[in-house]
């Protein structure tokens, strides 16, 4: 017998709606699984038995009198840890803001809540998003359900963790350099960062404002597309949110990507690549061809230069997007005989040491005398991977390549030289500083037993075609909602 | 005054413009007000040293007549109509204060006047 | 050796929006502290701001006033420094693109008058507010500090100067012409002493007739146009001194003391001018084409120097004018609704400037929240023009209007002030009178025009001053002719 924590949200929305399964018992079902695999994980930085409990049972007595809240009704879904929600903890992986409870939800939150999502909890991250492992987490680090002596990925590595062992159907992550897909593809789950501007930000706590998008982490391309249908959504409170139409996501799969123009990106999947990685994103992309997409390599010369860019602007939005954890009003504070002092002492505290070395690599790019040379150029060569991308789409539908360079790497081995970190986000940089989607689907699996993720990108909005091709990728990868090995025994298989 | 990393002697001297950086980690420290010891600030210090040796690689491709980015997609005039919205409850918004009296929320003295 | 100043002046006002710059808080003034608070105006970790569209119209409308250029592309930056007032320890304003640039004002010192070039006005938005607590409540003494956030996010727009005035009395009149504008095109309460309107002079002196500028010295805290004047003149006479006596003169803030007359020297703070400004990416690109500016344009008032020219072209005489405009546009409007309908407006001036500026500034109220109309102020004249009124009752009628007590006829009857002016029944009051002083009558039929005032006195007197005394004269004239 199978555990309902394993369904997907596809599977589970249909036995709910049949009467064959409850959302008391699908949440248990959550609930023990994390029980079973919390002590190795860390996944969760708060489960909130409580109020899930009270939202399952009122999912059940909601539909007990006909009534279907929404596409998510009775579904467990869990919310990385820098998205704020009203009376809930909410930590953003810092010690800054231990204990910190928000006032009201982020946007995106409401929305899951209005279509009868239960939140489980919230997943720990990087502090504020900086990182690729978890590690940087201020309350200790996540572990990948695949190999627990290895990294989940990050920052948003407890959401996939949490979804990959089934202690949560669907969670949220954000993605400012490739949070959402990078640890997507080294846990083994599907993860999507949609258009910026299609999600809105109000409530997720910035890191890089003109980079952060939230997106769904689910097992299947069709849980992404259903999540984003919920999420998506214009929200008069953020100035950036889109202002056009949000078509329905999951409109074109199933269609498979016969006369599909996919390009290979040429710098993103050769050298720097670990072979076993590019052979299975090769078969992937020989499985494309096979159903009838015209496959072409790429050439975008700007890609080697995204990362130096992103390294410039990311940090200068974070240091000033954190300048306001002062110990002022709210969050962590250190006394001093000024306020001065007391906001010094409160930083050099409550911040860990990657996020403090980003708000000073940050501050020393926007301050006078550098930043022509640091900020402003980063800024145009910002532009220049934008032409690229654009250029790029005037010839092919969608751009392929590996989502990540390699796969799970052990925890602590890359801690003491943060560029090393950096550059495992080379492949899902470029996508964040062009505003654009992009998608990570699991592939296959390395001679470690880790899972290699594949990542498609669409021009801005090109969020259907996107799913599409996914869709076509996770049909001929075999993959099969594959378990990792610590959760088979509950899977049952 | 203040903690000079020249980083000429850091892993192969990063430069704008043929000059090697210099970071006055100390001036940025105060700027970002973060209260380091001298040895993070000298750790610290190195590790932007070697961060933007690689960050400098910007520099090298040539954006002449190339316009700055700083928002991702082509939008403009995002506004709200100037209708009020009811505000937190004042507990409520000092809930969260690490010290709050009499409605204020309270700090220790400034050494500077703004 | 001859000195002279060079005076720049940088102006704050408050927009008197609804709601807040960037949150729908309300923007009021004098609430409770803490209570017009919300995550954006708090800087809570997640909230965004979203900008009041009124307040990007009124900044356009005093750019188009101050005869600025207004940019078709505008952009918000984030200005970076650690104030504790401040919640996000930056503050959203405008760097190299601001929404309005280029523009003048002239203004008028005893009879000279003088171009005052416009630098840039920019969009950003105020801070909270910090009370020392101790000390005398000095900074530098205080025991701790407590923070009210109500002001943080209300729209501040700044209007910077070029260094075109030379003397304090130019920088006062600049700034009171600017005030004027401000409250012509009704933007903003402008109330210097609840810091709605606020300057800042930046000051320096060189030897006269040379071009090269001194060193520059910021001055704030001033809560009026006396003590605007008063620092700048203290502030000239200090750096002259400071010359004369071969000192240099620092560049520095210095905050001015009213009680003490004097400017002191601020702690300054260490990396203040390093701002790190950079575009603020939670917000995108203001765009004002060419028919949206046209249609502000289209929609702004009459403003204070067009005023002056068509009150001077009525008749009315400069001071009345300068009060008259002062008052802004609830002023011009019941004033100009007035003589529209037909008043005489030397009456009408009269009245604004007289009665009508001493209720408000005693009852500490905006005239725009007294029922007085034009067409109030019309009926008023005209019950004075009629003889119905005197002139000591059309101004005790106008205080009743104001005060809330109906219409000036209304009022009138009311409070009993009606004059009888009807010949028949002051005929009888009259004949009494003269039965009751026979020698006083038998003195006017001799023709001693002396007693006509007392009799006047003696009518007035038994008519409980409702009588028209003009009326009684000259029928008390005739019965001497009889
Ligand atoms: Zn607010």
């Amino acid at each position: 017998m199978s555990s309902p924590a394993d369904l997907t949200l596809a599977e589970a929305s249909a036995g709910l709606r049949g009467g064959k399964l409850s959302a008391r018992e699908l949440l248990e079902a959550t609930f023990d699984r994390a029980s079973l695999t919390e002590a190795e994980l860390h996944a969760y930085l708060t489960i909130d038995h409580e109020n899930a409990r009270a939202a399952a049972a009122a999912a059940d007595e909601a539909q007990a009198n006909g009534l279907w809240v929404g596409p998510l009704h009775g579904i467990p879904v869990a919310i990385k840890d820098n998205m704020v929600t009203a009376a809930l903890q909410t930590t953003a992986g810092s010690q800054i803001l231990a204990g910190y409870v928000p006032p009201y939800d982020a946007t995106a939150v409401t929305a899951l809540k209005s279509a009868g999502a239960i939140i489980v909890g919230k997943t720990n991250l990087d502090e504020f998003a900086m990182g690729s492992s978890t590690e940087n987490s201020g309350y200790g680090p996540s572990a990948n359900p695949w190999d627990t002596t290895r990294v989940p990925g990050g920052s948003s590595g407890g959401s996939a963790a949490a979804v990959a062992a089934g202690s949560a159907m669907i969670a949220l992550g954000s993605d400012t350099g490739g949070s959402i897909r990078q640890p997507a593809s080294l846990c083994g789950v599907v993860g999507m960062k949609p258009t910026y501007g299609l999600v809105s930000r109000y409530g997720l706590i910035a890191f890089a404002s003109s980079l952060d998008q939230i997106g769904p982490i689910s097992r299947t391309v069709e849980d992404a597309a259903a999540t984003l249908e919920v999420i998506a959504g214009h929200d008069p409170l953020d100035a950036t949110s889109y202002r056009g139409e949000y078509p329905r996501y999951r409109s074109l799969l199933g269609e498979g990507v016969s006369g599909l123009r996919v390009g290979v990106v040429a710098e993103l999947s050769g050298a720097g690549i670990h072979p076993e990685v590019l052979s299975a994103f090769r078969s992937a992309v020989d499985s494309l061809a096979e159903g009838g997409a015209i496959v072409s390599e790429v050439s975008l010369p700007s890609m080697e230069y995204a990362l130096s860019a992103y390294y410039l602007i990311a940090p200068a939005e974070c240091s000033a997007n954190l300048a306001r954890f002062d110990g002022v009003r709210y969050g962590l504070r250190v006394d001093g005989a000024t306020v001065e002092e007391m906001t010094a002492r409160t930083r050099a505290a409550g911040f860990g040491p990657e996020v403090t070395r980003r708000i000073l690599l940050g501050t020393y790019a926007l301050s006078a005398g550098y930043y022509d040379a640091f900020y402003g150029q980063a800024q145009k060569v910002r532009t220049l991977v934008i032409q690229d991308f654009t250029r790029a789409y005037e010839g092919v539908d969608v751009l392929v390549s590996p989502t990540s360079p390699i796969t799970a790497f052990e925890l602590g081995s890359r801690t003491e030289d943060p560029l090393s970190m950096y550059l495992v986000d080379v492949c899902t940089i470029p996508s964040n500083l062009a505003g654009t989607p992009g998608i990570s689907v699991p592939v296959g699996i390395d001679g470690a037993g880790l899972p290699i993720g594949f990542q498609i990108m669409a021009p801005a909005l090109g969020e259907e075609v996107l799913f599409r091709v996914a869709a076509e990728v996770e049909r001929a990868s075999a993959w099969n909602n594959r378990r990792p090995p610590m959760v088979e025994a509950d899977h049952g298989v | 005054m203040g903690r000079r990393v020249c980083m000429e002697s850091v892993r192969g001297a990063p430069t704008i413009g043929g000059m090697a950086i210099d970071i006055d980690i100390a001036y940025v420290a105060r700027l970002a007000r973060i209260d380091l010891s001298d040895e993070e600030l000298e750790r610290i210090g190195r590790q932007l040293g070697g961060i933007l040796e690689h960050a400098a690689l910007v520099q090298q491709l040539p954006t002449e007549g190339v316009e700055p980015t700083s928002h991702p997609l082509p939008m403009v005039n995002a506004f709200r109509p100037d209708r009020v919205v009811p505000p937190l409850e004042r507990d409520t918004a000092l809930t969260q204060a690490p010290q709050a009296e009499d409605g204020y929320f309270r700090v220790p003295p400034t050494l500077e006047a703004e | 050796m001859e000195y002279e100043a060079v005076i720049g002046i940088e102006t704050h006002v408050e927009l008197a929006t609804a709601s807040k710059m960037f949150c729908g808080c309300p923007a009021q003034f004098g609430a409770d502290p803490n209570t017009n608070v919300c995550p954006v105006c708090l800087g809570l970790p997640g909230a965004l701001p979203v900008p009041n569209e009124q307040a990007i119209e009124w900044i356009v409308a005093i750019g188009l006033a101050l005869d600025c250029e207004i940019a078709h592309r505008s952009q918000f930056h984030r200005k970076n420094y650690f104030y504790a007032d401040q919640p996000k320890n930056y503050q959203i304003s405008q760097f190299d693109v601001p929404v309005c640039s280029g523009g003048r004002l002239d203004i008028e010192v005893a009879g000279v008058v003088s171009r005052v070039r416009i630098n840039r006005v920019h969009m950003e938005e105020d801070t909270g507010k910090m009370i020392h607590v101790g000390g005398g409540g000095r900074i530098k003494d205080a025991d701790h500090s407590l923070l009210d956030f109500n002001r943080s996010g209300v729209p501040l727009v700044e209007i910077v100067t070029e260094p075109d005035l030379s003397s304090p009395q130019q920088a006062r009149a600049f700034a009171q012409e600017l005030q004027t504008i401000v409250l012509a095109l009704g933007v903003s309460d402008a109330k210097l002493e609840e810091g709605s309107m606020r300057f800042d002079g930046n000051v320096s002196i060189r030897p006269k007739g040379t071009q090269e500028m001194g060193t520059k010295v910021e001055v704030k805290n001033m809560n009026s146009f006396r003590s605007l004047e008063r620092a700048l003149a203290y502030e000239i006479e200090r750096q002259t001194a400071a010359l004369e006596a071969g000192e240099q003169v620092l560049q520095e803030t210095r905050h001015w003391d009213e009680g003490a007359g004097v400017t002191g020297g601020m702690r300054s703070k260490e990396e203040s001018s390093d701002y790190r400004y950079f575009p603020e990416p939670d917000l995108v690109p203001i765009e004002i084409n060419d028919t949206r500016r046209e249609a502000i344009r289209n929609a702004l008032p009459e403003l204070p120097a067009a005023r002056r020219l068509r009150w001077a072209a009525l008749g009315i005489d400069p001071a009345s004018i300068a009060v008259l405009v002062a008052g802004g546009s609830d002023l011009a409007g019941v004033f100009d609704g007035a003589v529209a309908a037909g008043a005489d407006p030397k009456t009408v001036a009269n009245w604004l400037t007289g009665e009508v500026t001493a209720f408000l500034r005693r009852e500490l109220v905006d005239l725009g929240a007294t029922p007085l109309t034009g067409g109030y102020l019309f009926e008023l004249e005209r019950l004075y023009a009629a003889g119905d009124l005197s002139s000591t009752a059309a101004k005790q009628v106008l205080v009743g209007v104001l005060a809330g007590e109906g219409s000036p006829a209304e009022v009138a009857e009311e409070r009993d002030l009606i004059q009888i002016s009807d010949t028949g029944a002051l005929a009888t009051e009259i004949d009494r009178v003269l039965a009751e002083h026979p020698a006083a009558y038998q003195r006017l039929k001799e023709g001693d025009p002396k007693v006509v005032g007392f009799l006047v006195g003696q009518v007035m007197k038994v008519t409980a001053g409702k009588a028209d005394p003009k009326v009684v004269s000259t029928m008390l004239r005739q019965k001497a002719e009889d």
